[in-house]
C-alpha cells in the first residue's frame, strides 16, 4: 500500500460546480469565470486548498460557480474575512473576488489595509464602472457625466483609478486585464506566482447598465493601437511597434513617441521593469486617449507577507514557553487560604 | 455591613475593630489614583480581606490639571465578611486637591473621614474647583471629620535626598498617601516596595524616591502624635473557601475564560479587535498569550475585526471579537452573516453609557436590546451576561461551549464596571472542567452525500475546514436551502430556515441549568430580578432586608437568551417583581414580553453602579 496520494492533474471541467450560472447572458463575468477555470489546472492548484471569498455584487456570485471552498460574504468585507481565513490557515490559496463598488466604495478601507499589510492572496477586482446588481447606479469608477438612476443629470464626482489606489495603498503587485482578453490567464498566473497581495483590475463589460464602456480599447478592431501589453524586460511598444512609451525627463512624465525603422532605442522607449515603482506610478495614471491602455503586469516586486510575519512572531514568542493554563492563572501575586477550622 | 467604620474608641492606642471599610482615593488624573487604589487592593487581598473595587476615571487621558472634570477616583470596599459591591458611601475620602474634594465629598457618609492635602488648596486650585472660599477653613465640612495637612510639602521633604525636580518629586505624593493608608489599616509595606522596585527597575532613583515617600507616609501615621481622627483600624481576614486566590478584573476573567474555552474545545483562537474603551484590555491581555495558540489581530475597524474572526472560524479556529456598544453596532451586519452561515463566534460587549459615544468610561447595561434584537432580519443569537469579574471566567467558557456546539455566534455581555473592577478569585482547578472537543467533518458521511446544511442533534450544521478533500462547498449570507446549502429564495424554504434557526437557539435552553433562586425561596411577596453587574448591590440589599424579616428574594439571570426554561413559572410565584437595571428598563420589558408578568422597573442611568441603599429603599417601598 502506498499512502502517498498522487496529485491528480485537474482539467477546467473539474473547477465547475453543478450550479446554474445566474449572470445576464453576454455578461463579461462569464469570460472571466472561464479564464479562471482554465488557469487553475495550469498553476497546479487543488480544489480543496483553494478558497474564493467575495463581497456583494454581480461579480461576488463567482464563488458559487467554482468547485472549491467558497465564501460569499457581505458588502465590502471580503478582504477582512480573507484575512481571518489566511491567518487561521496560511496553507490555503485565497482568491478575493470583488467589484468597483464593493472594493473601492463600501469596502475601500479593507482593500487599502489588506494591500498595506500584504496578505498573501489574489484580489480580482471586476471593474464595470457601474452598480449592476442594484440596477445601474453610478459607481466610484464611473466617468464624470455618467447618467444613471441616481445621477439622472450626469455624475459630477471624479472617479477613482483602481490600480493607482492599489499602488498608493502599498500594493507590491498590480496588473490589469479585461474580460474577453486572451491574455487574462497569463495575468492571473503571474498574480498567483507573486507571493503577497496581488491586485488585478479586470475591465468587465456590463451589457445591461454600462454596455461597451471599454470598447475604445477592448474591441478587437484597432486593439493594436489602443492596448499597451507590458512585459518585463521588453520595450513598451504598441501599434505594431510603430509607437512606444518614453520618459519626458524635463516634465517627469510619460509620453508617446514614434518609432522609426524599429529603432525603439533611438526613440527612447522605456524597457519595462516590473520592479520599478516610480514608472509603475506613471503607468497606472496614464490617461487613456492620450495614451494607450496599460495592460498586463504593471508592477511586481514582492516583499515579506503579513501572514508570514504573524506566523513567525507567534512562533518566536511562543518558543520555550509552556501553554499551561493552570500556571497562567496563578501568575503574579496570589495568597492561600488554608484548610482549617471555621474562622 | 459595609459601613461599620465608626469612631467608637477614644484613644489612638488600640486599633479600632471594623467589619468593613470603604475608602475612596480621589485626585487629579495625573495624580496616580488608579495605581494607588490598585496597590491598596493588593494589600487588602494579601491581608485576607474580601473586597470589591470601583475605578472611576474621566474619558480624557490627562484633563487640564485641577479641574472638576479631570478628577479620577478609585473606591474599594474591603472587609472581614462577604463583600459584593464597592460600597455605597465611603467611610474615608482621600482628596488630593479641591476638585477631588468637591466632586466626591457628597457621597462620604456622615461622620466619615476626609484626608486632604492642604498643599493643593491654593487660590488658583480653589478657583478651578469653583470654590468661593476654602472649604477646609470655612466650616462647610462640619458633618465630617477632617484631617488636613500638607501632604505635598511632606512628600517633597521625604524625597529631598534624591534630587528630583519639583514636578517629579510631587508625583510621589500618591505613594506617600498610600503609605499613610497602609499604616491606618495595619498593612505590610513590603509587597508594595517589591512592586515599586519592579516597576522602576530601570530607574533606581525613582524607585528609591517612591519607596521613601511610601515609608514617610507610613511613619507619619506611626509617629505623629495626633489626637485627631487619624487612627489605626483593624479589619480581620474574611472567611473564605480554602485554596489559592488572586485578584481578577473582568477583562482578565474574560481573557482567561476564552483561553480556557478554546482549550476545552481543542481549538486555536483567533481574536479580531479594534481599540475601544472599555473593551481594549481584553485585546491587550490576549496579545501576550500567543503560546496558547492565540492569534490576535488589531483590525482596521470594528467591521474588519468581526469579519476576520468569522473568516478564522470558517477556516477552523475559534473566532472571537470584542468591543463596546458603538463598535457592536458596527458589527451588526457581520453578526447576521455568522448567524446565516452558522459559524461559531464569540462577541464580547463591554457595555458603556450610550447612545453614540455616550460615556466611554462609565458603566451602563443599556445594550441589552442591542444584544438580543439588534440585527436585521429574524436573527436569534444566544446572550450570556457576567455578574462579576470572577464570573467572567465561567461565562466566557460557556459562551465558547454554546458557540461550537450549536454553530452560532454568542454575545457575552459585561460592562465598564466589571471590566475594570477587581475582586478576589479562588483560582479554578482546570481539571474540574469537562472538555467539549470539536469534531470537524473530515469525510463524506456514510450516507454517501455531504450536505453542508444538514442538521445534527443540536440543530447545528457540520463544521468543515477548507483544505479538507472532497468536502468543497460554498456558504454565504444569501438564504440557503436546508441540507444542500444552495442559494434558495423560495418562500417555503425561507420560512423553514427562519424557524430552524430560531428552534436551534431556543433549544439551547434544554442544555443549560434551570433558573435558581440566588437568595431566598422559590415563591413569596417580592422577587428582585437582576442580570449582569447589578448582582452585588441587589444581593446585599436583599440580604439586609431579609435579615430584617422582609419577604424578598433575589433571582439573578445569567442566560439572557434563550431564557431558562422555568423562569416564567418561577416569576409567577411571586406577588411582585422588581427589575433593577442600569438602563431605562430593557430586561423588564423582555420579561413582560416573554411571560406576561408585571415586572416593575428600578432604573439608574447616571453612569454609576447602584448603591445597596437605593435597592433597599425600593424593597421597603414595595413591601410597605
Amino acid at each position: 500500500m502506498n499512502d502517498m496520494t498522487p496529485i491528480k492533474a485537474t482539467t477546467p471541467k473539474d473547477w465547475e460546480t453543478d450550479q446554474e450560472v445566474r449572470w445576464c447572458p453576454g455578461c463579461g463575468d462569464y469570460a472571466i469565470l472561464k479564464a479562471v477555470q482554465r488557469t487553475m489546472p495550469e498553476i497546479g492548484a487543488t480544489p480543496e486548498n483553494t478558497v474564493f471569498i467575495s463581497g456583494i455584487g454581480c461579480s461576488s456570485r463567482f464563488p458559487y460557480y467554482m468547485e472549491t471552498y467558497g465564501f460569499h460574504t457581505i458588502h465590502g468585507r471580503a478582504p477582512a474575512v480573507a484575512t481571518g481565513v489566511k491567518l487561521a490557515n496560511p496553507e490555503l490559496d485565497v482568491w478575493i473576488i470583488t467589484g468597483d463598488g464593493d472594493a473601492l466604495s463600501i469596502g475601500g478601507n479593507h482593500t487599502m489595509h489588506l494591500l498595506r499589510r500584504n496578505l498573501d492572496c489574489q484580489i480580482m477586482l471586476f471593474n464595470n464602472e457601474i452598480y449592476g446588481l442594484t440596477k445601474g447606479q453610478y459607481s466610484p469608477t464611473s466617468r464624470i457625466g455618467t447618467n444613471s438612476p441616481s445621477t439622472p443629470y450626469g455624475s459630477v464626482d471624479r472617479p477613482a483609478t483602481p490600480c493607482a489606489f492599489a499602488l498608493g495603498s502599498g500594493a507590491r503587485f498590480v496588473a490589469r486585464g479585461f474580460d474577453v482578453s486572451k491574455n487574462l490567464p497569463e495575468v492571473l498566473k503571474a498574480a498567483h506566482a507573486h507571493r503577497g497581495a496581488a491586485f488585478i483590475e479586470i475591465f468587465q463589460n456590463c451589457i445591461v447598465y454600462n454596455k461597451d464602456v471599454f470598447e475604445d480599447f477592448a474591441a478587437p478592431k484597432g486593439a493594436e493601437d489602443q492596448q499597451l501589453w507590458l512585459k518585463d524586460g521588453e520595450p513598451m511598444l504598441f501599434a505594431k511597434g510603430l509607437k512606444g512609451i518614453a520618459l519626458d525627463g524635463d516634465a517627469l512624465e510619460l509620453k508617446v513617441v514614434d518609432v522609426v525603422d524599429g529603432d525603439w532605442q533611438a526613440a527612447g522607449v522605456i524597457v519595462h521593469n516590473v520592479t520599478n515603482r516610480s514608472i509603475a506610478h506613471m503607468l497606472v495614471e496614464m490617461r487613456f486617449g492620450e495614451f494607450p491602455m496599460a495592460l498586463g503586469v504593471l508592477y511586481d516586486d514582492p516583499r515579506p507577507t503579513f501572514n508570514d510575519a504573524v506566523v513567525e512572531q507567534n512562533r518566536a514568542v511562543s518558543e520555550g514557553k509552556v501553554a499551561d493554563l493552570s500556571n497562567l492563572l496563578v501568575k503574579g501575586q496570589t495568597w492561600t487560604v488554608a484548610d482549617g477550622p471555621e474562622l | 455591613m459595609a459601613t461599620a467604620f465608626k469612631d467608637e474608641t477614644g484613644g489612638a492606642e488600640a486599633p479600632t475593630q471594623s467589619e468593613a471599610v470603604v475608602i475612596r482615593f480621589a485626585g487629579d488624573s495625573g495624580d496616580g489614583m488608579q495605581l494607588t487604589g490598585g496597590q491598596f487592593t493588593l494589600s487588602s487581598a494579601l491581608a485576607g480581606n474580601d473586597f470589591a473595587t470601583f475605578p472611576d476615571f474621566p474619558a480624557e487621558i490627562r484633563a487640564p490639571q485641577g479641574t472638576l472634570f479631570g478628577v479620577s477616583a478609585f473606591q474599594i470596599n474591603f472587609g472581614s465578611s462577604d463583600i459584593t459591591t464597592a460600597g455605597d458611601r465611603p467611610d474615608v475620602l482621600v482628596a488630593m486637591n479641591p476638585a477631588a474634594l468637591k466632586t466626591n465629598v457628597g457621597s462620604l457618609r456622615e461622620g466619615g473621614l476626609i484626608i486632604a492635602d492642604t498643599g493643593e488648596f491654593s487660590q488658583r486650585n480653589l478657583d478651578k474647583a469653583k470654590y468661593t472660599a476654602n472649604p477646609l477653613e470655612d466650616g462647610s465640612l462640619a458633618k465630617w471629620q477632617l484631617m488636613a495637612f500638607d501632604i505635598s510639602a511632606l512628600t517633597l521633604e521625604s524625597v529631598k535626598p534624591f534630587g528630583l525636580g519639583n514636578k517629579e518629586a510631587l508625583r510621589c505624593k500618591n505613594m506617600w498617601t498610600l503609605g499613610l493608608a497602609l499604616w491606618m489599616f495595619g498593612r505590610k509595606r513590603q509587597p508594595i516596595i517589591d512592586w515599586l522596585n519592579a516597576k522602576f527597575a530601570k530607574n533606581r532613583v525613582l524607585a528609591d524616591a517612591n519607596i521613601a515617600a511610601l515609608n514617610a507616609g507610613h511613619a507619619y501615621g506611626e509617629t505623629a502624635e495626633l489626637s485627631g481622627p487619624l487612627k489605626q483600624y483593624n479589619v480581620e481576614a474574611a472567611p473564605a473557601e480554602p485554596g489559592v486566590y488572586r485578584t481578577v478584573t473582568g477583562a482578565e476573567g474574560i481573557s482567561y475564560g476564552l483561553v480556557a474555552g478554546a482549550q476545552l474545545a481543542g481549538l486555536k483562537m483567533f481574536f479580531g479587535g479594534y481599540p475601544i474603551t472599555p473593551a481594549s484590555a481584553i485585546l491587550h491581555h490576549l496579545a501576550r498569550l500567543k503560546e496558547y495558540g492565540i492569534t490576535t489581530f488589531q483590525a482596521e475597524d470594528e467591521i474588519a475585526a468581526i469579519a476576520s474572526a468569522i473568516g478564522a472560524s470558517y477556516a477552523g479556529q475559534l473566532g472571537v471579537t470584542s468591543s463596546s456598544g458603538p463598535g457592536i453596532a458596527l458589527k451588526g451586519e457581520a453578526m447576521g452573516l455568522a448567524i446565516m452561515t452558522e459559524l461559531p463566534l464569540v462577541i464580547v460587549n463591554s457595555q458603556r453609557g450610550g447612545p453614540s459615544t455616550g460615556l466611554p468610561t462609565k458603566t451602563e447595561q443599556s445594550d441589552l436590546y442591542q444584544a438580543i434584537y439588534g440585527r436585521n432580519g429574524d436573527a436569534p443569537m444566544p446572550v450570556i451576561a457576567a455578574r462579576s469579574p470572577a464570573d467572567c471566567f465561567n461565562c466566557a467558557i460557556e459562551a465558547v461551549r454554546i458557540a461550537v456546539r450549536y454553530m452560532t455566534p454568542v454575545m457575552l455581555l459585561t460592562d465598564g464596571y466589571i471590566a475594570n473592577a477587581a475582586e478576589p478569585w479562588l483560582v479554578p482547578d482546570m481539571d474540574a472542567y469537562k472538555p467539549f472537543p470539536v469534531e470537524f467533518m473530515e469525510h463524506v458521511p456514510e450516507s454517501g452525500r455531504f450536505l453542508p446544511y444538514e442538521r445534527n442533534q443540536w440543530g447545528g450544521r457540520p463544521w468543515v475546514k477548507p483544505g479538507t478533500p472532497g468536502l468543497m462547498h460554498r456558504i454565504g449570507g444569501i438564504e440557503k436551502a436546508q441540507n444542500s446549502g444552495h442559494i434558495d429564495y423560495s418562500p417555503a424554504n425561507h420560512e423553514m430556515m427562519t424557524k430552524l434557526r430560531k428552534m436551534k437557539i431556543d433549544g439551547i435552553a434544554d442544555d443549560m441549568p434551570e433558573q435558581d433562586v440566588t437568595l431566598g425561596e422559590d415563591s413569596g411577596k417580592l422577587a428582585i430580578v437582576g442580570w449582569g453587574s447589578t448582582f452585588g448591590p441587589i444581593h446585599q440589599a436583599v440580604r439586609r432586608q431579609r435579615a430584617k424579616g422582609q419577604d424578598v428574594h433575589h433571582i439573578h439571570v445569567r442566560n439572557i437568551w434563550p431564557l431558562p426554561r422555568n423562569l416564567g413559572d418561577l416569576l409567577k410565584r411571586y406577588e411582585k417583581i422588581i427589575v433593577p437595571e442600569m438602563n431605562t428598563g430593557q430586561f423588564k420589558t423582555v420579561l413582560r414580553d416573554q411571560y406576561l408578568v408585571d415586572a416593575r422597573p428600578l432604573n439608574k442611568v447616571s453612569g454609576q453602579p447602584f448603591t445597596i441603599a437605593e435597592i433597599e429603599a425600593a424593597i421597603e417601598q414595595a413591601l410597605a
